[in-house]
């Protein structure tokens, strides 16, 4: 029977073989577009000329806003074309932790837990809105943040450190420096 | 092909995040104020242990250069990485664990992956405007660079050694201080 949380090597070698299955098969992982391309196909539907048919570009398809139509229309093509490897990828990383979840995977055990972690409840107390507004407004955060830096822990971080990128350093670096700190200052009870 | 490659995949990585306990946030803050490092070192781990193996299969030619994509060095990824940091302390959710966590059923990662979309548009919007009147998107040391030879062209290396030395002697590190690694540095 498989745990529920594997102990610290096997889940080492369950991420690895992730990783390197992702960079032998197709590509390396990366998480963070995706939501640029969520973003996307929710504007083109709202503003159908955001994304444009372009003969002249090197994908085809080109944009008005300057970063959706950067790379030769890359963005603008996956919006295009929402069936497509990474969109897909995301979307089955999703079912992958709920089939995990039905094989006795890691859950939360009460309607508490469901809405915040045990460490928020000790530290902030019992308000979900609370927890909601914050998590919201982190999220913002977060997804700024790795869209600046131009991928998130999977991309930058875990796929960039193993192929030696300069980037991905950098980018561990930078998250850690202030997500330690900032750890330690918030959650100092419990 | 690709588009079932992504299925398997994204299935296998979304299980694994959730085995590793990286869903729960929980996990994520207690490591990031040092209570519980179990989970810091499964991902030291499973960075040595993929990046050995990845530079033994490129040496062998089991896996294509073509497939290597390094990210570029600009001064973006610094401040990004720096906000970014901010933002996991606060939540416990980054980008891909906030939406595998949605599906364990926690609400409070559907409020962060509502965020993040904003946050990702807000981006979107911003980023003409970042390019022209800012220097964030300058790049470091050559930009798209790794330490080791990928043997992928397009990507410049900053040591010039035998690569599957450096890649293997990279991995054998981190697995090092995976193990060594406390469970614990700050007790309650």
């Amino acid at each position: 029977m498989i745990k529920s949380v594997l102990p610290w090597p096997l889940a080492g070698i369950l991420l690895a073989v992730a990783f390197l299955a992702a960079i032998a098969f197709v590509k390396p992982i990366g998480v963070s577009t995706q939501f640029v391309i969520f973003d996307g196909i929710i504007w083109d539907l709202i503003q159908p000329d955001t994304i444009v048919i372009d003969e002249t570009a090197k994908t085809g398809f080109a944009s008005p806003n300057a970063y959706l139509n950067k790379s030769g229309g890359k963005y603008a093509h996956s919006i295009a074309n929402p069936v497509n490897y990474s969109f897909i990828f995301v979307i089955s990383m999703i079912v992958g932790a709920f089939l995990s979840v039905l094989l006795k995977g890691d859950k939360p055990h009460n309607s508490l837990e469901k809405a915040m972690p045990p460490v928020w409840s000790d530290n902030f107390g019992q308000s979900t809105k609370k927890r909601y507004i914050w998590s919201f407004i982190a999220g913002f955060i977060v997804l700024f943040g790795a869209r600046l830096a131009g991928g998130c822990t999977s991309g930058h971080m875990m796929s960039g450190i193993m192929q030696t990128a300069l980037s991905g350093y950098l980018f561990a670096a930078s998250a850690f420096a202030t997500a330690i700190p900032l750890a330690l200052i918030l959650y100092k009870n419990k | 092909m690709e588009l079932i490659l992504s299925i398997i995949l994204g299935i296998v990585f979304g299980f694994a995040l959730n085995r590793a306990g990286a869903t729960n946030p929980q996990n994520i803050i207690n490591m990031l104020r040092l209570q519980d490092l179990h989970l810091m070192k499964a991902i030291l781990f499973a960075i040595g242990l993929s990046s050995a193996l990845l530079f033994i299969l490129l040496a062998i030619n089991y896996i294509d250069p073509a497939h290597i994509s390094v990210k570029t060095a600009y001064i973006g990824v610094i401040v990004g990485g720096l906000l970014l940091g901010i933002g996991f302390a606060i939540a416990g959710y980054c980008p891909g664990t906030g939406l595998a966590s949605i599906a364990t059923g926690r609400k409070d990662a559907l409020f962060f992956t509502l965020g993040g979309l904003l946050g990702a548009l807000a981006f979107t919007l911003l980023y003409g405007w970042l390019k022209e009147t800012t220097p964030l998107f300058n790049e470091i040391a050559g930009g798209s660079v790794s330490l080791a030879n990928t043997q992928n062209e397009k990507y410049a290396h900053l040591i010039d050694m035998n690569p599957t030395l450096i890649g293997v002697g990279i991995g054998i590190a981190f697995m090092a201080i995976a193990t060594l690694l406390p469970k614990s540095i700050v007790k309650n």
